[in-house]
């Protein structure tokens, strides 16, 4: 790298040639590379790469960062760094027996990941891939998929230390709770309440509740220590005040049981500390598994990138890290193989299954100069094709980028929520302490005990989380739901306006309909046949470039005719073309055409009305100034429109087309489609116009096209929703993006969006019934009435098992299925 | 009413008072971040059971680098979100996991964890 001149060459040849054991060196300016034939015995890599560098150029390197298992101490250091260097590629190994990994640059298609791992393997040690390969040609390419397996470790460890945690307290907390209620099991007078044994058992019990408070219980304290740094609070907060004041009242009991004015208050409340504990940490390591499952959807996308690329380089098929592939590149696939960045078929054909992609679950056909997208899967010819898109350009990295700002985003009601759990932690605390001083001041003797009782029930129960992780999670497991059957929801805002959609605008030509006109009918009259009017018209509109032109040419393509020159191309505006053939004069026009030359239409002009009524566009064809028939032209509706409309019907919506065309031609296609109600002949500038009337009719409408001439539409409409084609999928005036040009897809997107919300729905009743009935119980609002009072163990329970509910509520999203 | 009903009265209403004022009432102070040669102001937040500093002032219209390093396992503070800005980050304990901003409008942004439970500001003027 750095070369700019062809004087630079002899420089960097002859300083590689004063080296021992060249044979040849050559430097190729345009590349960019040198072709170098050595000795491996007498000159080594690292040399050759060290002379270029003292001529003052550098040398294109990938960096390799791998983990390491099994060093002891610093001689292996040494001993690994100098087996790598002996590789030949490797230009430089350092290895950090701290973290336990090495940093190995390597020049690619010389040295590889597996030559320098079986070499580490051969000195005696293990690896494992940390952050993988990084190019210093390709910045920014991290694939993301290391990553997420750390973090999945790190889960992974999290939930073992939880369970150690809590089968610890569990364990303990057995023998605890038989001895805290002698009454209940009928336990011999030396067990009861005042006796001496009773009395070393609490003190047993006051030893082990330290253990349960400061290892299983650490991080409720680390917890509420920092907040409290921060002059906030959480449920840690919550749960380490209420298990201390039931510690400290219990040590006091069970220590200095004189200080109390009557014995009947000298009880003490370990058991609280260990159940609630127990649980609690129970929860979090339930939450963390389901937890997992509720990101699967992004870790599915990161898994999906392609890790190596078979790519051709100066004639060689060499292996590469996806991350070394550079724009442009040729890459081989084979059948069977992911296709590893996005790009176009230069050579072969083949089809492809893009579902990861697309949702589409038929594989789609590829021919050269056709599209590929990155990551979806070649399944039946081999190919090549040239890279377009590499890095976080790709499609698939682009789609997790947009899921996980999605991911990121807040929905509305996602405010309300906000506001309430900034006031919640602190009121609870408020309302604990509130309930302390109305049970000591009012409650039934034993006060003292009735108080803190409540207090700690109440500090326990209340459950944050709960009301916390509602919307997240479940605007989580939806966003990565669309994602997987190529919906791509581009905020919790959108998801949510997009459940309120009653009216749908749909735009005709590219939405509804396949946006290019394909050849529909042949008519013929005075004895010509199919073949000489479709041969002769397509003849004559070779050489244009109208659309309507190339459906023409590409219907008589597809029934294998063979075309002719036209000779005397006159083309007249508005009107139509005059050419000749063989000798032979050929008009080719509108009605206005043929009363120009006077030609006898017949029976051809009512045929011609109908085919406009059917929303076609007729072209008569005249040969010698004889009428020989009608070509027809028309733009296809999409297989799948009629179906998806009938659904977006039942889904309880208007459905309305707006299109340019005349109205005759729009209610045609309208018919065709079971659309209703028909917005005709608007420009394009005026659709959003169109769409903000429809707002004044008090709709909340969605627009969906193509994303680039609608643009101003979809901006304006509530939701905004843009139909992909291929690999361009962000698109930036839309709410939501198709990824596959179907009108399925917008069915599905409010069928989720509503599956969605109504599951964000019942988390947050969920969680606020559950606080708003469980705090009041704790306090013991209930208990004048009904003597209806909780224990903090049950309260325990309640709170763990309410945030775990919330998070498998949201799971179920996870299982949603598109009715169709 | 017995005197110890009186002090458990008035010492239950003085802490209620103090919760309220430590936790919602009591100003916040900010740290203020410098930016360095290169002009990019950036600021390292300790992860564990909150942000520290939970609260930074920066500059508008000059990059911003955020490190996080958090520092325990509880999966609370698994993920950091930026709502306001449509980021987010997933935060591998103990690693340093830079986050990079550039706000041109001045204002508050808030951020915080997955589940809403700790919560941090960005202060840009």
């Amino acid at each position: 790298m750095g070369i700019h001149c062809s004087s630079c060459i002899p420089t960097i040849e002859s300083e590689i040639k004063k080296l021992p054991g060249i044979n040849f060196a050559s430097i190729n300016i345009a590349t960019e590379k040198a072709h170098i034939e050595f000795s491996n015995s007498e000159v080594k890599t690292g040399d050759i790469i060290t002379a270029i560098k003292k001529a003052g150029y550098q040398t294109g390197h990938a960096t390799m960062n791998l983990g390491i298992v099994g060093m002891h101490d610093a001689s292996n250091i040494s001993q690994i760094e100098d087996g790598l260097k002996k590789i030949s590629g490797v230009l430089s190994a350092s290895v950090d027996i701290a973290t336990g990994s090495a940093i190995i640059k390597y020049i690619p298609g010389l040295a590889d990941i597996n030559k320098i791992k079986n070499e580490i393997k051969k000195l005696g040690y293990d690896t494992f891939d940390t952050s993988g390969v990084k190019s210093d040609k390709v910045e920014d390419s991290k694939t993301g998929n290391e990553e997420i397996d750390e973090n999945q470790a790190a889960r992974e460890r999290e939930y073992k230390t939880l369970m150690k945690k809590f089968i610890f307290a569990a364990v303990l907390a057995l023998p605890v709770i038989f001895f805290s209620y002698p009454t209940v099991w009928n336990l011999p007078d030396q067990f009861q309440m005042g006796s001496p044994v009773l009395r070393y058992i609490w003190i047993a019990m006051s030893i082990l509740s330290l253990p349960v408070m400061f290892w299983s219980g650490s991080q409720f304290y680390t917890g509420a220590w920092a907040g409290l740094k921060n002059r906030s609070a959480n449920m840690n907060t919550l749960v380490a005040t209420g298990i201390s004041a039931a510690w400290l009242y219990s040590f006091v009991a069970t220590y200095f049981p004189s200080v109390f004015p009557s014995a009947e208050l000298a009880d003490q409340f370990f058991d609280v500390i260990f159940v609630v504990v127990a649980l609690v940490i129970l929860g979090m390591a339930l939450e963390i598994r389901a937890k997992g499952k509720s990101s699967e959807a992004i870790k599915k996308l990161m898994g999906l990138q392609a890790k190596t690329a078979r790519v051709l380089r100066d004639g060689n098929e060499i292996d590469l890290p996806v991350e070394e592939v550079v724009l442009d590149d040729i890459i081989i696939v084979r059948p069977g193989e992911k296709i590893p960045v996005d790009g176009m078929i230069v050579d072969g054909s083949s089809s492809i299954d893009e579902s990861m992609i697309t949702g589409e679950a038929i594989p789609v056909e590829k021919n050269v100069d056709d599209e590929v997208i990155g990551s979806t899967i070649n399944k039946t010819g081999s190919f090549r094709f040239k890279a377009t898109k590499v890095g976080k350009d790709t499609t698939l990295s682009q789609i997790i980028k947009l899921v996980e700002q999605a991911q990121s985003s807040k929905a509305p009601i996602q405010k309300i929520v906000d506001k309430v759990s900034g006031y919640f932690v602190p009121g609870v605390i408020i309302i604990a302490i509130l309930t302390f001083v109305v049970w000591y001041v009012f409650g039934p003797s034993p006060t003292l005990v009735y108080a803190l009782i409540t207090f700690v029930t109440v500090l326990v129960i209340a459950c944050p989380c709960a009301l916390g992780i509602a919307t997240p999670i479940s605007l989580m497991v939806g966003v990565g739901k669309g994602a997987e059957n190529g919906i791509l929801i581009r905020s919790g805002d959108a998801l949510e306006t997009a459940q309120k959609l009653n009216t749908i605008v749909l735009d005709k030509t590219g939405t509804i309909t396949e946006g290019k006109p394909s050849l529909t009918d042949v008519i013929t009259a005075n004895g010509f046949t199919e073949n000489d009017v479709l041969l002769f018209s397509a003849s004559v509109e070779k050489s244009s470039e109208h659309p309507l032109a190339e459906a023409i040419v590409n219907g008589a393509k597809y029934r294998s005719i063979e075309l002719k020159d036209a000779q005397d191309f006159n083309a007249v505006p508005g009107y139509g073309v005059d050419a000749d053939i063989d000798g032979r004069n050929i008009l080719l026009g509108n009605i206005k055409m043929m009363e120009k030359f006077q030609i006898d239409l017949g029976p051809l002009e009512k045929e011609s009305a109908q085919l406009a009524d059917k929303g076609k566009t007729p072209m008569f064809v005249a040969i010698d100034n004889k009428a020989a028939g009608i070509i027809a032209v028309a733009d296809i509706v999409k297989e799948d429109s009629v179906e998806a409309i009938i659904q977006l019907k039942k889904l309880g919506l208007e459905v309305v087309m707006i299109t340019g065309d005349n109205t005759r031609t729009a209610n045609a296609i309208a018919k065709q489609v079971g659309v209703d109600r028909v917005l005709a002949e608007v420009l394009p500038e005026d659709k959003a116009l169109n769409v903000r009337r429809l707002q004044n009719e008090g709709k909340i409408v969605a627009m969906v096209g193509d994303g680039i001439n609608d643009a101003p539409a979809l901006a304006q409409a509530d939701i905004g929703l843009a139909i992909g084609t291929g690999t361009d999928v962000a698109i930036e005036a839309s709410d939501i993006t198709l990824i596959k040009g179907s009108l399925k897809g917008v069915v599905l997107a409010v069928q989720l969006s509503r599956a969605t919300m109504k599951n964000i729905k019942q988390n947050l009743v969920g969680a606020f019934f559950y606080n708003g009935l469980g705090l009041p119980i704790a306090a013991g609002v209930f208990y004048p009435f009904f003597g209806l009072l909780l224990s903090p163990l049950l309260a325990g329970a309640a709170m763990a098992f309410s945030y775990v509910t919330v998070v498998t509520n949201a799971n179920r999203l996870r299982n949603f299925k598109p009715k169709y | 009413m017995a005197i110890d009903q009186i002090i458990v009265i008035i010492v239950g209403l003085g802490l209620s008072v103090l919760v309220a004022w430590f936790f919602w009432f009591s100003e916040k102070k900010g740290v203020k971040i410098q930016s360095s040669d290169s002009g990019i102001q950036e600021a390292v937040i300790k992860v564990k059971g909150g942000y520290t500093p939970d609260v930074l002032i920066f500059e508008a219209g000059k990059p911003i680098k955020l490190n996080f390093i958090r520092e325990e396992t509880a999966a609370c503070s698994e993920e950091v979100i930026f709502s306001d800005l449509g980021k987010k980050a997933t935060l591998t304990p103990f690693k340093t996991i830079p986050l990079e901003l550039k706000i041109d409008k001045p204002g508050e942004y808030n951020f915080q964890c997955g589940m809403g439970m700790l919560h941090g500001k960005l202060i840009i003027e």
